[in-house]
């Protein structure tokens, strides 16, 4: 028991951490079963983490509140960007979520509320391992749900041909909006919990490089399901504590192990087909 | 009533339709027919929103359509497919004859997360109909297997289930043979039947005479974006114009 108390003592962030990125994955996951290539969602992120650290901090909000105005600030962003930016596609979808990123990472970088680069200081540790386990939980059963809904394979028929989707009387507007503002406010709240859970948000941990690190998590476990991206935020999130010994060289051997993944799984780590066959199942459809 | 009055579509400087008028009923199989690159397809983006036209009307039953996203066209009862075989590959065939019921299934925003009985029922009663559509093309058997696994044939004809699905009054069928076999042409021949015969209107597109003579109780003929003649196959097929467009006139003065 010793034991596993020290473990937790030491790996308790980690631990958390993997629980948050599977949901900030799941959020971009969303975006990308509805053919959205987005790249907004790390700022998203930083938009729930600055919110609620500053209601806690000024407004003295209790933790369930803020956690609600985690999701509800940069879903409200979302909403307000995603009208006009949503018409683009592909890449140049990704170029402007991704500027966007960036307005977000400058402003509060130069705003006095939020500390700018030293970023904010002592945010009540109120986040416990079981918000975290639930709040995923009713995320992915939110999500298997509306897979299995005329809602679910709508996206499906969007992300494949859209202009088919649109013939089938889809509003496809409406359902691309709806994903990436139900995605946005999956990666607030996420920002919310793990704010709450390290003490201490500074601009960086949302920019550029967050942002697509979570989109390598989501490719390199699979977009095929729901599983794939959070067991691809679970390595990503490892793998740098993992190859520790390795000191100066592990950058190197993380962006190795992510190229291998690519070359030799395009469909990711986790594709149910695969590992079906590869258990010996016979082939199934899901 | 699918009413078309003096559509015009050019894009810049080039004209693609000029002054084309015709009716198409609720009912039979209507054919619009020309050489290729006539503009066939254009009329068919102008009909269901993909394009806006640049001159003229367009109404189904009273309604205008000009303006309308193409998901408001398939509302008011138009459903088409594409030259171009455009199934939802990764999709298993029910899937895709799913999407085509997606304003047919009424169940509310949270009745999929409650698993609500109204979720459920509406979910099973789709599904059944989505059977009964894809063995009206017979490929109901194979209803769970994913669509790209299909032969060529066989993909158009899910095209053809998944347009029924939305529950069509005119289905618009662009070139419903183009790159198939005799054999092919032969079934689809038949399917395009069926479907009239069941009530649904069909308004097609093709450029292959002998398919669409066969088939069609009224043919408009498309040449240059304008409309060259019009009638039953019969006097289509002895219209001098018609003939001329498809084979060229006879040019005295070459023999020489």
């Amino acid at each position: 028991m010793e034991w596993l108390a020290n473990f937790w003592a030491t790996y308790s962030t980690l631990v958390y951490s993997i629980g948050v990125y599977a949901l900030v994955a799941l959020s971009i996951w969303l975006t990308l079963a509805c053919g959205l290539l987005s790249l907004a969602n790390a700022a998203f992120m930083g938009i729930g983490a600055y919110v609620s650290a500053l209601l806690s901090l000024q407004a003295g909000w209790p933790f369930w509140a803020v956690l609600v105005a985690a999701g509800l600030a940069p879903a409200f962003v979302a909403l307000i960007i995603g009208i006009p930016t949503l018409r683009l596609s592909g890449v140049y979808l990704a170029m402007a979520t991704l500027a966007f990123g960036e307005v977000v990472r400058i402003i509060v970088l130069n705003l006095d509320i939020t500390g700018g680069p030293e970023g904010l200081n002592g945010i009540p540790q109120s986040t416990r391992g079981w918000h975290i386990v639930a709040i995923l939980g009713l995320a992915i059963y939110g999500l298997a749900r509306m897979r299995r809904s005329r809602t679910g394979r709508a996206f499906e028929a969007i992300r494949e041909d859209e202009v088919a989707a649109s013939l089938m009387g889809i509003h496809v507007g409406r359902h691309k909006l709806f994903a990436f503002v139900l995605g946005a406010a999956m990666a607030g709240v996420a920002g919310g919990l793990n704010a709450h859970a390290t003490f201490f948000i500074s601009p960086r941990e949302y920019g550029f490089e967050n942002a697509v690190d979570i989109l390598t998590m989501v490719v390199f476990g699979g977009i095929g399901g729901l599983v794939g991206p959070m067991v691809g935020a679970a390595i990503l999130t490892l793998l740098p504590e993992l190859l520790r010994f390795l000191h100066e060289f592990r950058g190197i051997f993380n962006g190795l192990v992510l190229v291998l993944v690519v070359l030799f799984l395009p469909k990711g780590i986790w594709e149910p087909r695969r590992i079906r066959a590869l258990f010996g199942l016979g082939p199934r459809e899901g | 009533m699918l009413c078309i009055r003096k559509l015009g579509k050019h894009f810049g400087g080039l004209t693609v339709l000029e002054d084309v008028s015709f009716d198409v009923p609720v009912g039979g199989i209507f054919g619009l027919i020309g050489p290729n690159g006539a503009g066939k397809t254009t009329v068919f983006n102008l009909i269901t929103g993909l394009l806006r036209p640049s001159t003229g009307t367009l109404s189904f039953e009273g309604r205008d359509l000009v303006g309308l996203a193409p998901h408001q066209v398939t509302h008011l009862g138009i459903a088409r497919t594409f030259q171009n075989i455009r199934i939802f590959k990764e999709m298993t065939l029910l899937e895709n004859v799913m999407v085509g019921m997606h304003d047919k299934l009424g169940y509310g925003a949270l009745g999929p997360f409650l698993n609500s009985r109204a979720f459920r029922s509406a979910e099973a009663q789709g599904r059944e109909r989505a059977l009964e559509l894809l063995s009206w093309v017979r490929l109901e058997a194979r209803a769970e297997m994913l669509a790209d696994n299909l032969s060529y044939g066989d993909q158009r004809k899910l095209e053809f289930a998944r347009a029924l699905a939305t529950q069509p009054r005119l289905l618009l069928l662009d070139e419903p043979v183009a790159g198939m076999n005799t054999a092919e042409k032969t079934v689809l021949m038949e399917e395009i039947q069926n479907i009239s015969q069941r009530g649904f209107g069909v308004f097609l597109i093709e450029h292959d005479m002998r398919f669409v003579m066969g088939l069609c109780d009224r043919i408009v003929v498309l040449n240059f974006g304008r409309i060259i003649a019009e009638g039953s196959p019969e006097e289509v097929r002895n219209n001098p114009e018609v003939i001329e467009a498809y084979l060229g006139r006879e040019d005295a003065e070459e023999t020489v």
